[in-house]
C-alpha cells in the first residue's frame, strides 16, 4: 500500500501499460495454443514461419530505418542448409539442423552486412538485392539444392531424439515455440537501450553518430540479428514442409515480406503477425478459388489501397487510433 | 470349465478380429471416393494436361456411373504452379483435411517427385499421368505411384535412334534445366552414343524459358546436325519458334524435338513442323476405339485431346474398376489389383503395371504431316512404326528402383 502512494501518475499509466500488454501476450499465446484445434495445424505453421520472417525484417526496416530488398537469401539459406543436413545426416536431430542453418544464416548476414551498411537508402537495397540474387544463382546450379526441383524428403525427425514431430500437433507446438522465443528476442532487442539507439540512428542517423555511438556496429549488429531470425523461419518452415525450393530464395519473396510488414504495420510489434496471417491467407483461399490466377494481381490492388489510405498499416492505424480515443 | 473358458474368450476374440478385418477390406472409407487432380492449370504445360486433364477426369468418373459400390465420387482440382512446394503442400493438405483417395494428373516432375515423397508419408495412392522424367520409377519409385502414359525412355529410344538412323548422328543438346530435362538428356545420350552417334555440346536454360535466342544461337554454332530439344509444352514451341525465326533449317540443321505433344503441334501449325519425328503413347486418330473417345472428349472441349488427358481417363477408369473389385478404397489393396488386371481400353493394349510402378504398354514413332497430307485441322501425325513395350521401356534389370529384386 504503501508503494502504490509514492507512484506518480505517470509511472502509474506506465505501469498499467506494461499490465496491459502482458495481459495482452498472455491472451495471444492462449489463443495460440488453443489454434490447432479450430484450424488446419499446417496453415498455422505456414502463418507462424512467415511471421517471424516478417517480424525478423521488420526489425530492420521498423526500428533500424534498413529496407533490405534480399531477405529471402537468409530464408532460403537457412532451409537449404538444414533440409541439406537433416536429410544426409539421419541422426540429427531436427534442433540441431534448425541451429546449423540459423548458424548459417547469421554468417551470410555478417558478411551481406558489413558490405551493404556502408551504403543508404535506396543504394541500401539495390546491394542486398545484388548479393541476393547472387545467391539465388548460387542455389540454383549447386548440386546440393536440387535445383529447380528443389531439396526434398527432409525427415521431420524426433525433437531432442524424444519427442516425434510426425504429427502436426506436436510439430505446430515446436513451431509455436521456436516463434516465440524469435518474438521474444525481438521484443527484448526493441525494448532495450540498444533499441532505442536504433530509433535514434533510424531518426536521425548523423545526430546519433555526434552523440558519440557507432551507428556501423549497431546497424551491422541489427542487420545480423535479422538475418539470424529470418534464418530460423526458414530452417523451422524446411522441417515443417520436409521440403526446400527456389521459391523462397527468389525475389518475390523478399518483395512478399515486404509486402507482409507494410500491410501489418512497420515499426510495430504485432503488424509483421498481422501481415504475414493476412497475406498467407489470402494466397491460400485464393489458390482454391476461381480467381487463383489472380492471387498477385489481387494482393497488388490490396498494397496500393494500404498506401494510399492507411500508411502506418493495419496494426499502426489501430494503435493510432487507441492512442487518440483512449488516451 | 477354465479350458472352455479360455476356448470360448479366443474364440470370440478371434470372430471379432475377423469381423473387424472384413469390416475394414469391405468398406470404402467415409463413404466417399475422393479424387484430387493437381496440374499446372495455367501456365507453361497448360494445354498438355491442365483443365482439359481434369474435363477427361470427369468424363471417366461419369462413365462409371458417379459411385463405387453406393459411394459418391467426389472429384476436386488445384493448380500447382509448376512449383513443387505448393505441390506438395496441397497434397498434404488433401490427406490432413479431405481425406484423399487418389491424387490424379501430375505434370512437372519436379512437382511429382515432390508429391511421391508426401504419398508414400501418408500411404496413399497417385497415379502419374503428364510428367516425364523417367527417374520417377527409377530412382524415385515409392510403392505408392504409378507412371502411366509414357517417360523419358521411350521418348530417346523411339525420336532419337530414328534420328541416328536417318543419318544424324552428331547432336546438341537444348535441355529444360530441372528433373525432367535432367532425365531425358541422360536417356538421349545413352542412346544417341549406343546407336554410334555422337554429342558435340548441351546447354540447360531456366524452366521456363522465353526468350531462346542466345541458345539458339549456340546451338548454330555448335555445327551439330541435329539440335535435340529435351524440354516440352511452351518451351519447346517457343524454341522451335525461335531456331525458325534463326533460318536453323535453312542452314543445314534439322530439330529434333523429343518431347512434342499435339497441343504443341497444333499451336505451331503444320507449316513449321511438317516433317518433325516424335514419339507418342497415343493418337486420338489412330484406331476406331481412339477415335470414338476422341470425338466425345471434342465435344466438350472443343480440342482434341492429348495423350496425356487419354491417359488420365484410361487410369482413372482402370483404377475405379479395380476399387469396384476389391470393394475398398485401401491403397495397396487397389494397387495391387490394378496391377494384377492387364491394361486393355481405347488407350493401351495390354498394358500392366510393373513392380516398380511402371504402366508399359506400346508406344508409337510418328512423323507430323505437311499441310498437303493433313485432311483437318486435327490430322497431323502418321503412325510410322509401333515400339513394343517390352522395347520401349527401360527393362527392369537396368533398374535401380528399391522395389524391384535384381
Amino acid at each position: 500500500m504503501a508503494t502504490t502512494q509514492t507512484l506518480t501518475p505517470a509511472m502509474e499509466r506506465q505501469r498499467n501499460a506494461r499490465l496491459r500488454r502482458g495481459l495482452l501476450y498472455l491472451v495471444l499465446i492462449a489463443i495460440g495454443l488453443a489454434a490447432p484445434f479450430v484450424a488446419y495445424p499446417v496453415f498455422l505453421m505456414k502463418v507462424l514461419c512467415f511471421a517471424l520472417f516478417a517480424c525478423a525484417f521488420n526489425l530492420l526496416l521498423g526500428y533500424a530505418g534498413l529496407l533490405s530488398f534480399g531477405h529471402a537469401a537468409f530464408l532460403a539459406t537457412g532451409g537449404y542448409v538444414t533440409g541439406y543436413l537433416l536429410a544426409s545426416y539421419p541422426g540429427l536431430t531436427p534442433e540441431l539442423g534448425i541451429l546449423a542453418g540459423t548458424l548459417a544464416a547469421v554468417v551470410l548476414g555478417t558478411l551481406f552486412g558489413a558490405l551493404a551498411i556502408r551504403r543508404q537508402g535506396i543504394y541500401f537495397a539495390m546491394v542486398t538485392l545484388a548479393l541476393a540474387q547472387l545467391v539465388f544463382f548460387v542455389f540454383v546450379q549447386s548440386p546440393f539444392t536440387g535445383g529447380e526441383d528443389g531439396l526434398h524428403g527432409v525427415p521431420r525427425g524426433e525433437l531432442f531424439g524424444l519427442i516425434s514431430l510426425r504429427s502436426n500437433l506436436a510439430m505446430y507446438y515446436f513451431v509455436f515455440a521456436v516463434f516465440l522465443i524469435g518474438f521474444a528476442i525481438i521484443q527484448r532487442t526493441v525494448h532495450s537501450p540498444y533499441g532505442q539507439v536504433l530509433k535514434a540512428i533510424r531518426e536521425n542517423e548523423p545526430r546519433a553518430v555526434s552523440l558519440g555511438y557507432n551507428v556501423d556496429a549497431y546497424k551491422l549488429l541489427a542487420f545480423v540479428l535479422s538475418a539470424g531470425l529470418a534464418g530460423l523461419a526458414g530452417s523451422t518452415k524446411t522441417v515443417v514442409f520436409q521440403l526446400a525450393s527456389l521459391t523462397d530464395a527468389h525475389w518475390h519473396m523478399s518483395g512478399e515480406v515486404i509486402l507482409m510488414t507494410l500491410l501489418g504495420g512497420v515499426g510495430t510489434l504485432f503488424g509483421p503477425l498481422v501481415g504475414a496471417g493476412l497475406v498467407v491467407s489470402l494466397q491460400t483461399q485464393l489458390a482454391q478459388s476461381p480467381l487463383g490466377n489472380w492471387v498477385s494481381v489481387i494482393l497488388g490492388l490490396i498494397f496500393v489501397l494500404c498506401v494510399l489510405s492507411f500508411r502506418s498499416g493495419i496494426v499502426g492505424e489501430i494503435a493510432k487510433s487507441v492512442r487518440k480515443n483512449f488516451k | 470349465m477354465t479350458f472352455l473358458r479360455k476356448t470360448l474368450a479366443s474364440g470370440i476374440a478371434l470372430a471379432a478380429t475377423a469381423m473387424m478385418a472384413t469390416g475394414a477390406q469391405a468398406e470404402i472409407s467415409d463413404n466417399a471416393v475422393r479424387i484430387g487432380y493437381l496440374a499446372d492449370m495455367s501456365g507453361t504445360y497448360r494445354d498438355l494436361a491442365g483443365p482439359g486433364g481434369l474435363v477427361a477426369l470427369e468424363m471417366a468418373v461419369e462413365d462409371f456411373g458417379g459411385s463405387v459400390n453406393g459411394a459418391p465420387i467426389e472429384v476436386f482440382s488445384a493448380d500447382d504452379r509448376n512449383s513443387a512446394d505448393v505441390g506438395a503442400n496441397t497434397v498434404r493438405g488433401w490427406f490432413d483435411q479431405e481425406n484423399v483417395d487418389l491424387v490424379a494428373g501430375l505434370v512437372a516432375s519436379s512437382v511429382t517427385i515432390a508429391v511421391t515423397n508426401v504419398l508414400k508419408e501418408h500411404n496413399g495412392l497417385g497415379i502419374v499421368s503428364g510428367s516425364a522424367a523417367s527417374s520417377i520409377t527409377n530412382e524415385h519409385c515409392t510403392p505408392n505411384h504409378i507412371h502411366w502414359v509414357y517417360d523419358t525412355y521411350p521418348l530417346a529410344n523411339g525420336t532419337a535412334k530414328a534420328v541416328v538412323e536417318q543419318g544424324g548422328d552428331s547432336w546438341f543438346l537444348l535441355t529444360a534445366d530441372y528433373a525432367f530435362g535432367h532425365a531425358l538428356e541422360g536417356d538421349v545420350i545413352k542412346v544417341v552414343e549406343d546407336s554410334g552417334g555422337t554429342i558435340v555440346g548441351k546447354i540447360r536454360h531456366p524452366f521456363p524459358t522465353n526468350d531462346f535466342s542466345s541458345y539458339i544461337l549456340q546451338a548454330q554454332g555448335s555445327g551439330a546436325k541435329i539440335i535435340g530439344l529435351a524440354n516440352a509444352g511452351a518451351d519447346t514451341v517457343n524454341a522451335i519458334t525461335t531456331a525458325s525465326q534463326f533460318g536453323v533449317v535453312q542452314g543445314g540443321q534439322q530439330l529434333a524435338g523429343l518431347l512434342i505433344f499435339l497441343s504443341d503441334v497444333h499451336a505451331m501449325g503444320l507449316e513449321a513442323t511438317q516433317g518433325l519425328l516424335l514419339t507418342t503413347g497415343w493418337y486420338w486418330d489412330m484406331d476406331d476405339e481412339a477415335r470414338e473417345w476422341a470425338e466425345r472428349y471434342y465435344e466438350r472441349t472443343e480440342r482434341m485431346p492429348t495423350m496425356v488427358q487419354a491417359g488420365i481417363y484410361s487410369s482413372t477408369m482402370h483404377y475405379l474398376k479395380a476399387m469396384e473389385e476389391v470393394g475398398t478404397d485401401d491403397p495397396m489393396t487397389v494397387k495391387t489389383r490394378m496391377a494384377g488386371t492387364p491394361v486393355n481400353d481405347f488407350f493401351s493394349r495390354n498394358g500392366r503395371i510393373r513392380e516398380d510402378g511402371r504402366m508399359v504398354h506400346d508406344m508409337y514413332l510418328a512423323q507430323v504431316k505437311s499441310p498437303d497430307e493433313s485432311t483437318g485441322e486435327w490430322d497431323v501425325y502418321e503412325i510410322l512404326a509401333t515400339i513394343p513395350a517390352e522395347e520401349a521401356y527401360r527393362p527392369l534389370s537396368e533398374s535401380q528402383c528399391d522395389l524391384v529384386q535384381n
